[in-house]
């Protein structure tokens, strides 16, 4: 099969990206001035970030998909209120995790912000687990361009105005030059920022846009820093078929009602585990100098007993040092527990941490 | 006169007398990213020729760095250690690893001079 190229496929060109092949897509995995100072511009500034591989799916209904959905999601998608979004999962009978994903109630239905690995398998859960009873476009026909950064307000509000009202985890439809754009102010940076879903034949121009006031391409590479320094999970790494959102260390994510009543694929698990525990669970581990222990990483207890790996590992640059997740034996979980790891055949200390490494405040209280 | 050579496996070598410099190229240091991570090998311990002699880590990955001769490490560069991204901001001059006492000169007789390497760094880039 060959590989997809986005909408702003071009621009990355233009702009010096190495490329790199990313869930079927060619995807810039940083530009000229390289990772580390793309990391530090979206923390200090405005970063720009293509994620149109990532999919878009919209479900139009009304109260039938609502109840439909509940029999999926763990969410109390009743209450949730127009544009606003939710981070959640789509799991197995067991609670393995097939995805996770942003949903967001719009106005005739949801619109589903999924994993670009993922995409394709999810639409053919959803459609079977919905019985085929409502219109689903998995839409290829639009890109998402995330803007991260302190900056990104001010330079996103000049090119569209009214993006500043909206609160972290919110959105609304915008019109730009007789364009329909959705944007939320969301993202996966730790970062104030917004996700910005337009025609892919508008995409370039909007692009070029926030470029001309001050933000910058940002690749895949720095993306990974980002999410990793914010203690965010990334599919494929933290999050799998064999994790269950318990494990995951993500039961804030469950809605506390929906548990209580169940019903939703995977509860009978999830009810299970969080009421007896789980065995693994994720953590942050904070290496000791600068040592980095990649994903795979064996993770050894202080009397020299193995009890976990690594999902992903790498230096943080607003850290200055190395971070990491991974998975534990839940005795091992605490923080400040001292734990080994293994690289290149030899042990070096670290210690479990509290996630995020690195914390910013996101926008609340604007739209009172 | 001091001779410098160049690796398959973009490490620089310049020879002064029987002590050699080594150290990794601009154009490794062009692959790799930003650097973050350096170890290097232990003094006084003896490293053979194409064998592994430390490690860079870039943001992205771990690579092994290699020593182009065979001899006993004399001298290492803690400057890297402590601050790796020295290595890419002046890759082939104030950013070496490694300064091996050689064991033997005709060694670098297997490695390419400038102009061979240049050729070598653009082919293997395509």
């Amino acid at each position: 099969m060959d590989t997809k190229k986005t909408s702003l496929y071009q621009l990355h060109q233009h702009s010096k990206a190495k490329f790199v092949e990313f869930a079927g897509y060619q995807m810039p995995i940083q530009y000229a001035e390289g990772i580390v100072e793309e990391h530090r511009y979206t923390r200090n500034h405005s970063g720009i970030f293509d994620v149109s591989h990532m999919g878009q799916l919209f479900i139009y209904g009304q109260e039938d998909l609502v109840d439909d959905l509940e029999r999926i999601f763990p969410l109390d998608l009743k209450n949730l209120k127009l544009n606003h979004s939710k981070y959640s999962f789509l799991m197995s009978d067991n609670a393995g995790i097939y995805d996770d994903l942003i949903i967001t109630k719009i106005k005739d239905g949801f619109l589903i912000i999924l994993n670009a690995a993922c995409k394709e398998n999810d639409y053919k859960i959803l459609k079977e687990l919905l019985n085929d009873k409502y219109k689903m476009i998995l839409d290829e026909e639009r890109s998402l361009i995330a803007i991260q950064g302190p900056k990104s307000v001010e330079i996103l509000k000049s090119v569209i105005q009214g993006v500043e009202n909206l609160n972290f985890m919110s959105g609304n439809w915008f019109t730009l030059d007789d364009h329909n754009i959705y944007v939320t102010r969301s993202g996966y940076t730790g970062e104030d920022g917004f996700e910005v879903s337009l025609t892919n034949e508008f995409a370039v121009r909007f692009t070029r846009r926030l470029i001309d006031k001050g933000a910058k391409l940002i690749g895949l590479g720095a993306r990974d820093t980002l999410r990793l320094e914010a203690g965010l999970c990334l599919y494929g790494h933290e999050l799998s078929k064999d994790k269950t959102p318990v494990e995951a260390n993500l039961k804030w994510a469950i809605s506390k009602e929906r548990i209580l009543k169940g019903n939703f694929i995977g509860s009978d698990i999830i009810t299970k585990q969080l009421n007896h525990g789980v065995n693994k669970i994720r953590v942050g581990i904070k290496p000791e100098g600068r040592i980095i222990a990649r994903e795979k990483t064996k993770i050894y207890s202080e009397s020299n007993s193995e009890i976990g790996e690594i999902t992903s590992g790498t230096f943080g640059p607003s850290v200055n040092g190395p971070v990491a997740m991974g998975y534990v034996e839940n005795k091992f979980s605490k923080n400040d527990t001292k734990i080994f790891l293994e690289v290149r055949g030899k042990k070096h200390p670290a210690t479990i941490c509290g996630l995020p490494f690195y914390k910013k405040s996101y926008v609340k209280g604007v739209n009172k | 006169m001091s001779e410098v050579k160049y690796s398959k496996e973009h490490e620089w070598i310049k020879l002064e007398g029987e002590i050699a410099t080594i150290g990794i190229t601009k154009h490794a240091t062009e692959m790799l990213g930003d650097i973050v991570f350096t170890e290097l090998p232990e003094k006084g311990s003896n490293v053979e020729k194409d064998g592994t002699a430390g490690v860079v880590e870039s943001t992205k990955a771990a690579s092994d760095v290699y020593t182009p001769v065979s001899g006993e490490v004399v001298d290492l560069n803690q400057s890297i250690v402590d601050d790796p991204s020295k290595i890419n901001q002046d890759p082939e001059n104030s950013a070496w690893f490694f300064k091996l006492k050689i064991k033997d000169k005709s060694e670098m007789d297997t490695l390419m001079n400038k102009d061979e390497y240049d050729i070598f760094a653009k082919e293997s880039s395509a």
